[in-house]
């Protein structure tokens, strides 16, 4: 099994739950985190004090499948989220060791 | 006694008692989210603080009969012989009906002051230099210009409080950033506003008590209060504009803040103004405020000051350009000033400045220090990074 953490702009959440929904991943969890990478971050100005501002505000959503669905999940969620300008985000694959379903105790690929 | 006339003083006195909550959503929004509450509570717990005081001696000391036109007699104390009967300061409404409009006032000038020390005031410093204050610099300010003292027997023109509000409040905001320095981090942190949305409900409260503050101030229902209430919204939707003008040119974008403060501007500018001037100078004197406000907030940085929401920048450099304005376009109300041919108001109002200035500034210094000493003023810094609401109040504005 393996996380998919998918970072990115906070307005292709959509399209991204759309195009994971439509090959069939089931559940996923999304936070809202603030970060930055090559994007860097923006001014903004109060009073005519200008204050540059480091963090971004992005999206980050996190999905566990069989390892054999990972490229599925990394392909889907690349082309929803792409625009191609600076900024697009980043996708990380971890290893998960074990999945536990509370309600039902299943364990591994079945409780997934 | 009249019946529109005291209807509508005890109107306009519920207006501006609106005005002290709308003062904390302006401030409120404009602080950290972990200073919230403690900047909304330095307004709010004024209603009940400053009502207090007022009642027991703070009338009397302002409007009592009046002490060589420095100070009031002790005759009201306790609003003794303070009832419903016409008063001396009006034919046509009950002596109480004054008190209470004026009480307002008293409630919202400290308030306006601590924007200057947000973010880093303790609570009980704060309650004891609010007190002092009340009695040491508004009761003999009020009392000067609207309590037959020596600024009114002068003949300086302060229609609805220029000085006694706007100008002493800044003063005081001024000695508060000189004794109590900078907030930690000043310089290096950013201190973004958490929720400009409340502010500007804030601003939308405050132009909208300001007519209870303003046209209330004629103590009648007549032409005098119309031409209050018409020149008051006329200054501030002026100084929005120019305000947001200034932004454009200075820095490239017009902001929400930005025409929020500068429509408190330029209802600063017109409150001396509002009784005394027609509507195309109210005009001229609210784009002046929304111009002279927007430099006199650029200059603190320059000048390196944490005046942390702008006192000085909005309600002292606007109170003193109102003040100036009046003496250059009063036209109305037995009042004439240098355009309409009487160059010498504008030298009584000019020295009711320097006086205002000169005298809240150095009694507020006083009393800062003088709390400083004893209870103490500035949260520490650790105290300031753990955030006001919890450090002072135990309390979050916002659970996650």
């Amino acid at each position: 099994m393996k996380k998919v953490e998918i970072i990115t702009r906070t307005f292709k959440l959509d399209d991204i739950k759309a195009a994971l929904s439509e090959i069939g991943i089931k559940g996923m969890t999304v936070s809202e985190v603030k970060g930055f990478g090559r994007q860097g971050g923006h001014k903004e100005v109060y009073r005519g004090a200008e204050y540059q501002v480091d963090f971004v505000v992005k999206v980050k959503i996190e999905v566990v499948v069989e390892d054999a669905r990972v490229a599925d999940v990394i392909a889907a969620a690349s082309k929803a989220a792409r625009t191609g300008q600076v900024g697009d985000g980043k996708i990380f694959v971890l290893p998960v060791e074990e999945v536990v379903r509370i309600r039902t105790g299943e364990t591994g690929d079945a409780a997934v | 006694m009249n019946a529109a006339d005291t209807a509508f003083v005890l109107i306009s006195a519920a207006l501006v008692m609106f005005m002290t909550p709308g003062l904390a959503l302006f401030y409120g929004g404009m602080v950290r989210s972990k200073n919230v509450l403690a900047t909304i509570m330095q307004s709010f717990i004024l209603l009940g603080l400053v009502s207090i005081i007022w009642a027991v001696c703070g009338y009397s000391l302002a409007f009592g009969t009046d002490q060589g036109g420095i100070i009031g007699s002790l005759e009201y104390l306790f609003l003794n012989g303070v009832g419903m009967e016409a008063g001396p300061f009006s034919e046509t409404i009950p002596h109480l009906a004054f008190m209470i409009f004026q009480c307002m006032f008293a409630v919202i000038t400290p308030a306006l002051i601590t924007g200057a020390f947000a973010e880093r005031m303790k609570f009980g410093g704060f309650l004891v230099f609010t007190t002092l204050w009340i009695l040491v610099v508004y009761a003999p300010m009020a009392h000067w210009v609207w309590g037959k003292g020596w600024m009114a027997e002068m003949g300086a023109l302060d229609f609805a409080g220029g000085a006694v509000v706007h100008m002493s409040s800044a003063a005081a905001a001024l000695a508060a950033t000189v004794v109590m320095g900078k907030r930690k981090g000043h310089g290096s942190t950013a201190f973004i506003p958490h929720n400009l949305p409340m502010t500007v409900l804030g601003a939308g409260i405050l132009w909208f008590g300001w007519f209870g503050f303003n046209a209330g101030s004629a103590l009648a229902a007549d032409g005098f209060a119309a031409n209050a209430f018409v020149t008051t919204h006329m200054a501030a939707a002026a100084a929005a504009l120019a305000w947001i003008l200034m932004e454009k040119l200075h820095s490239g974008k017009a902001t929400t803040l930005g025409a929020a403060s500068g429509a408190v501007a330029g209802l600063v500018a017109i409150t001396p103004a509002a009784g005394y001037v027609t509507v195309m100078p109210a005009i001229i004197i609210g784009l002046g405020g929304g111009v002279f406000c927007f430099l006199g907030v650029l200059l603190k940085g320059k000048l390196g000051y944490d005046d942390s929401l702008d006192v000085v920048g909005v309600h002292g450099v606007g109170g003193t350009w109102g003040a100036i304005a009046t003496g250059l376009f009063a036209s109305i109300n037995k009042t004439t000033g240098l355009f309409y041919g009487n160059p010498s108001q504008l030298w009584i109002q000019l020295a009711s400045v320097a006086a205002t200035w000169a005298f809240c500034f150095i009694a507020s210094l006083i009393l800062f220090k003088l709390v400083d000493a004893t209870v103490g003023l500035r949260a520490n810094a650790e105290e300031q990074d753990r955030g006001m609401d919890l450090s002072e109040h135990n309390e979050t504005a916002y659970q996650a």
